[in-house]
């Protein structure tokens, strides 16, 4: 995993509650058995005005100009700027896959829903809960001001906008860490290899019918 | 010292170890894996050079990608193709306890093929890269959707880094009216917490109504705890849970089962035991549900009608629903009984077991499809199922009035497959997610229960069954 200590990135904004991760990344880009290459599919269905497909050229395709990534002033950002509840619905790490794959590192919101939440922190994402208040404020901010960015600093969880306006946030000790060092977490689990396996023996004493 | 809730007890019998900041590892005890999610958790695997730490936890199926009709031409779509052949190739090359390949006789939808062959137990921890998992909740099993990380971080460890969430109690007291079912429970309980009131929560539910449901009502209202941002849904074990899973194939035998039946019928919530959020519903004023929106928490009673964006004082909100009203082609303060629809769809790891097609079969006995109705799909939850309703004649009862019966799989719950709607189709359909394109780019969903889906295939427009 990529690591991540701190970034000053262009803000994109997309301004409304409960987006869910069939939005992020429509069903159709699912059926590719990678990682990589859903970024140009992000969105697709807000950003593109025709039907997307799984490894169509985006190049050339009618573009939704209304939509927040297609502004010139949004291009290159690297903090999605989001409203409540963002990425709630499907599991699917498609979507955290996408949004870094176009080129994210921050996504800052009131609330996320849970999956996605912990899908991000396995890609070398930082989502960042905000207050309502802090996040209202940074969307004014970035509408007020062309190529609008942010410093975001993992060391010290802080954000802080041009203007000198200020927040921290939280996060796990242990998820900082992982970030920080871009620490593959199947290698840290497997160093506990002993005590999973004397958890094992435990648990099937207790229930055998789970080893049948 | 309070006593332990249901979600504490399940919790607690799986932790192997816990950092300072409460970071635990969880062991896993079932891995459901399907298609979609799957093949770069197992490519993952390949490139470390790991193998899978305990395969005999994992039983697969492809189902989101698989069609549902013309089985004899195989996957004609070359991409899905490649993904179900990936899974077949996975599972030969990592193992699993077992594998239903597409066509297969008992080949279904994962959380429907779980359940019916024992896989999923009380007790056990469930995961699967589908937010769906909450289904198996349904069990006394604390059951979640993953990531495709975490699904190779399960294949590679048996276990998952988590931690602990909050304690919700949903509590439905009383009992449902005839003719209200689980899905409408479960979409009235998401229309009062919203999308997001279960975030961060497990939630039990609870109470007399709940205690009612059959071992499927259960599954579909667990099955929908995500739709109300919880990532796990449970029911305490009792008589009904045990007598469903006697006898199912990899459920326990001899004495293992005694053994097993003496600690499931302690998988439930102490009296004493304190929740973080307790919330209280009267049963008997839950009356049949359909969604008018992009989000399930858009949902309303049949007798009411679509909200007018003027009443709704939050601005966030109020955008929510004119942009909601402009996608689905509906105006404000229109009578639901009076939305026509196009197409209905009966199905999804929700709402396609027995007594899911039972109830629309009941509807629809003797009735016709109305003639601007241009496809009702019916489509069991597997193969099992399948047989079952065939056996007591559901799809006769289906065919004659205008439905296809189709083979199992996903279907149109999210159109991986053929099965979707064009843009502008409105759908009464029985899944589990009427987002923006779920079901078909532009297309209009509305979800209901499987009685509530029938009737409108007969009426062409939304309809209170207990009417129809």
């Amino acid at each position: 995993m990529r690591a991540f200590t701190k970034l000053h990135g262009i803000v994109c904004p997309i301004d409304r509650a409960n987006v869910d991760t069939d939005a992020i990344i429509p069903k159709q880009f699912l059926k590719s058995i990678k990682r990589s290459g859903f970024g140009p599919y992000l969105f697709d269905e807000w950003r593109y005005l025709d039907h997307g497909e799984p490894e169509m050229d985006c190049t050339n395709r009618p573009k939704n100009a209304d939509f927040a990534l297609n502004q010139p002033r949004y291009q290159g950002a690297e903090v999605l700027l989001a409203r409540d509840n963002f990425g709630c619905g499907s599991s699917r790490e498609h979507a955290p896959w996408a949004i870094e794959n176009y080129g994210f590192r921050v996504i800052i919101a009131p609330s996320f829903a849970d999956i996605f939440f912990a899908n991000t922190y396995k890609n070398g994402l930082l989502p960042i809960v905000a207050s309502s208040e802090n996040v209202d404020r940074l969307f004014r901010e970035c509408l007020a001001t062309e190529g609008y960015a942010l410093d975001v600093d993992l060391k010290t969880q802080t954000v802080t906008s041009p203007t000198g306006f200020s927040f921290t946030f939280d996060i796990t000790p242990h998820r900082k860490h992982c970030l920080l060092n871009g620490l593959d977490e199947i290698g840290l689990t497997l160093q506990h290899a002993g005590e999973i396996k004397a958890f094992e023996a435990r648990h099937k004493a207790a229930q055998p019918w789970l080893f049948a | 010292m309070a006593g332990k809730t249901l979600y504490d007890k399940l919790w607690d019998s799986h932790v192997v170890r816990q950092e300072e900041d409460g970071t635990c590892l969880l062991y896993i005890d079932r891995h459901l894996v399907h298609e979609v999610t799957s093949p770069q958790a197992f490519e993952g695997l390949r490139l470390a050079g790991r193998k899978p730490w305990r395969n005999t936890t994992i039983v697969a199926v492809p189902d989101h990608n698989t069609p549902t009709n013309n089985w004899d031409r195989g996957i004609e779509d070359p991409i899905s193709k490649q993904q179900v052949d990936t899974l077949d190739a996975n599972i030969k090359e990592f193992g699993a306890q077992v594998y239903f390949p597409f066509k297969h006789a008992n080949q279904g939808i994962i959380h429907v093929i779980a359940p019916e062959n024992g896989a999923t137990l009380p007790g056990m921890t469930v995961v699967c890269g589908d937010s769906h998992t909450a289904t198996h909740g349904a069990f006394g099993a604390l059951a979640h959707g993953i990531g495709t990380s975490e699904v190779e971080h399960v294949m590679a460890t048996q276990t998952l880094v988590q931690k602990k969430s909050k304690a919700m109690q949903i509590k439905v007291n009383g009992q449902l009216g005839s003719g209200v079912t689980a899905k409408d429970m479960a979409l009235a309980i998401i229309g009062r917490i919203g999308t997001a009131g279960g975030t961060g929560y497990c939630v039990e539910f609870a109470g007399t109504a709940v205690e009612g449901l059959s071992m499927e009502g259960r599954m579909t209202l667990c099955n929908l705890a995500i739709e109300g941002g919880a990532r796990a849904g449970i029911v305490a074990v009792d008589e009904k849970t045990i007598a469903y899973l006697e006898g199912r194939p990899f459920a326990p035998k001899g004495t293992d089962w005694d053994k097993a039946v003496a600690y499931w019928k302690t998988l439930k919530s102490d009296a004493d035991a304190k929740f973080d959020a307790v919330i209280e519903i009267d049963a008997a004023a839950i009356q049949p549900q359909v969604t008018w929106g992009t989000s399930p928490e858009q949902v309303t009673a049949i007798g009411g009608k679509v909200p007018n964006p003027a009443n709704e004082a939050d601005p966030i909100k109020r955008a929510g629903i004119e942009r909601a009203l402009q996608y689905m082609g509906l105006k404000a303060d229109t009578p639901m009984s009076e939305i026509a629809i196009d197409k209905v769809f009966i199905g999804s790891c929700t709402n396609s077991r027995i007594e899911d097609l039972r109830a629309a079969a009941a509807v629809a006995k003797g009735k016709k499809v109305a003639a601007n109705i241009k496809l009702a799909l019916v489509v069991p939850g597997s193969g099992i199922v399948k047989r079952q309703a065939e056996a007591e004649g559901l799809d006769k009862v289906f065919t004659a009035a205008g439905f296809e019966w189709r083979e199992p799989g996903c279907s149109m719950c999210l159109a991986m497959n053929a099965d979707r709607l064009s843009p502008g189709e409105r759908c009464a359909s029985t899944s589990n997610r009427n987002f923006e394109g779920r079901q078909g780019p532009g297309g209009r969903t509305h979800l209901v229960s499987p009685a509530m889906a029938a009737a409108a295939a007969i009426a062409g427009h939304f309809v209170d069954v207990r009417q129809a």
